[in-house]
């Protein structure tokens, strides 16, 4: 899709993230470079939200690096919320705010965190919004809005920021099917621009359009890093295999 | 003349000191609930801490207040504070005292409650915009918890405005201390005086707790249509 560039914008070494004694992630190595975008794949709690939560500071690790720019930025805890700023994050879940109309969720990130002049961010926000088809909503409040329509505001939100990375946690997971295409063309939208993003996601015909290259996670390790035309047609790994047949099996019993 | 027992109320200056004594009453609840809802909400925040020591003595505290009656609190700060300490709180001082600490423990559950009831990934989401924790109280958990908190809250001030009338028994001069006065002065000439003198007083309560609960109605269905 997007043009990959050598610049790495995020880089993982070695990541280990533990729950008590459970190893959730146990060596976790990954680049990112601008522009590009990544699917995180893999069975259900293997770990691929815990990754994507780690990277911005909601889950704590404990062991191994991460960078941002070239940047160690899990070194300083106190950092993380100047650190997120940079990180644009979505969740499965709809997280707006339901005491604030959607532009005040919009406008609250960049004015209040990043103290940025509201007439500014009012006409970024009113941009943002119109190119995902919701500008008459602005004034509108969260519970006024079909899921499709608040994970596109979320989205908004979490561009508002101007962030460098954005990561999208099973998104769509929790939405209705028809409202599922909305969302997934405003994030091909996104990586036609150039975004760079770490996706983890279930669409999987979603996940072979939009990026350049598959990290297949099993058991808290990557089991295999492809491009998605290799990975979809010839999985190297026995487990990214099995992977795979689940949902083939499912678009059989489907018919 | 029939004297009807009404005008027992509207004798000499009768009504003023009903309404003075409700003064009174009124001026040790607004104030302890002031200092409830303030001290209150900073408490229900550090309840929500997770600290073993922490959580225990906040548990300590709340159940304390509950479990032991509000009429021991005022005869332990007013008569068993002053033996043992050596010094002298007036009544009413006293009163505001008892009243917070009481407020204090059930406003903090009450907001301890709106805010664990607030799903973990709105301060998520909260996080994940780059605010600080302060920034996520002020702008994300606040604002939703008192939401949340307003009729438990209400309904909390109605009580203490209510249980208030405790306080004649440590020796404030409050409403229900001003009608016993007037109806031992009158009862002899009018028998019914008990019974105006109550109404009259349970009308007072009334007219002061009853928009209480109207106001927390609205402010409810108000932000229910946000």
């Amino acid at each position: 899709m997007s043009q990959k560039t050598q610049e790495k914008l995020l880089e993982i070494m070695n990541l280990k993230k533990q729950y008590d004694d459970v190893e959730t992630l146990k060596d976790i190595s990954l680049d990112v470079h601008k522009g590009e975008v990544v699917v995180v794949l893999g069975p259900s709690g293997c770990g691929k939200s815990t990754l994507l939560r780690c990277l911005n500071g909601l889950e704590e690790i404990q062991g191994g690096q991460i960078k941002l720019n070239g940047e160690v930025i899990n070194a300083d805890k106190t950092k993380w919320h100047l650190i997120r700023q940079k990180i644009g994050m979505v969740f499965q879940s709809y997280d707006l705010f339901p005491h604030m109309s959607i532009i005040e969720n919009i406008l609250l990130g960049p004015t209040k965190a990043q103290g940025r002049d509201k007439t500014e961010v009012l006409a970024q926000a009113e941009k943002l919004l119109t190119r995902v088809g919701l500008l008459d909503k602005k004034d509108a409040y969260p519970r006024q809005l079909s899921g499709g329509q608040k994970q596109r505001v979320a989205i908004v939100r979490a561009l508002c920021m101007n962030p460098e990375i954005m990561l999208f946690d099973e998104v769509t997971a929790s939405l209705d099917p028809e409202m599922v295409r909305e969302v997934l063309d405003v994030m091909l939208e996104l990586a036609k621009q150039g975004m760079t993003m770490v996706i983890v996601t279930h669409e999987m015909a979603f996940a072979k359009a939009v990026a350049d290259r598959i990290v297949f996670i099993d058991e808290g390790q990557i089991a295999e890093i492809a491009k998605p035309q290799d990975f979809f047609n010839a999985p190297t790994t026995e487990r990214a295999k099995r992977f795979l047949n689940i949902f083939k099996f499912n678009e059989e019993s489907e018919r | 003349m029939q004297d009807l027992g009404i005008n027992v109320i509207f004798e000499g200056s009768n009504l003023l000191r009903l309404l003075i004594g409700l003064w009174v009453t009124m001026r040790i609840a607004i104030v302890a609930i002031a200092i409830s809802v303030v001290f209150g909400i900073a408490f229900g925040i550090v309840m929500t801490v997770k600290n073993t020591f922490v959580q225990i003595v906040a548990r300590l505290y709340l159940e304390a207040v509950r479990i032991i009656p509000i009429l021991v609190w005022l005869f332990l700060f007013y008569f068993g504070l002053t033996k043992v300490l050596h010094i002298h709180l007036g009544a009413e001082v006293v009163s505001v005292i008892v009243f917070s600490l009481w407020g204090i423990a059930e406003m903090g559950d009450i907001v301890r409650g709106a805010i664990t009831s607030l799903p973990a990934h709105q301060r998520a989401s909260g996080r994940a915009l780059g605010l600080t924790d302060l920034q996520i109280y002020r702008y994300i958990i606040i604002p939703q918890a008192v939401r949340r908190l307003i009729p438990a809250a209400i309904n909390l001030a109605t009580r203490m405005i209510k249980t208030t009338s405790l306080v004649v028994l440590i020796g404030v001069v409050e409403v229900l201390k001003v009608g016993q006065q007037i109806i031992e002065v009158s009862i002899l000439k009018t028998p019914s005086a008990s019974f105006w003198v109550y109404a009259c007083i349970f009308a007072l309560y009334f007219i002061i707790c009853y928009p209480i609960s109207l106001w927390s109605k609205k402010l409810e269905l108000k932000w229910q249509n946000q």
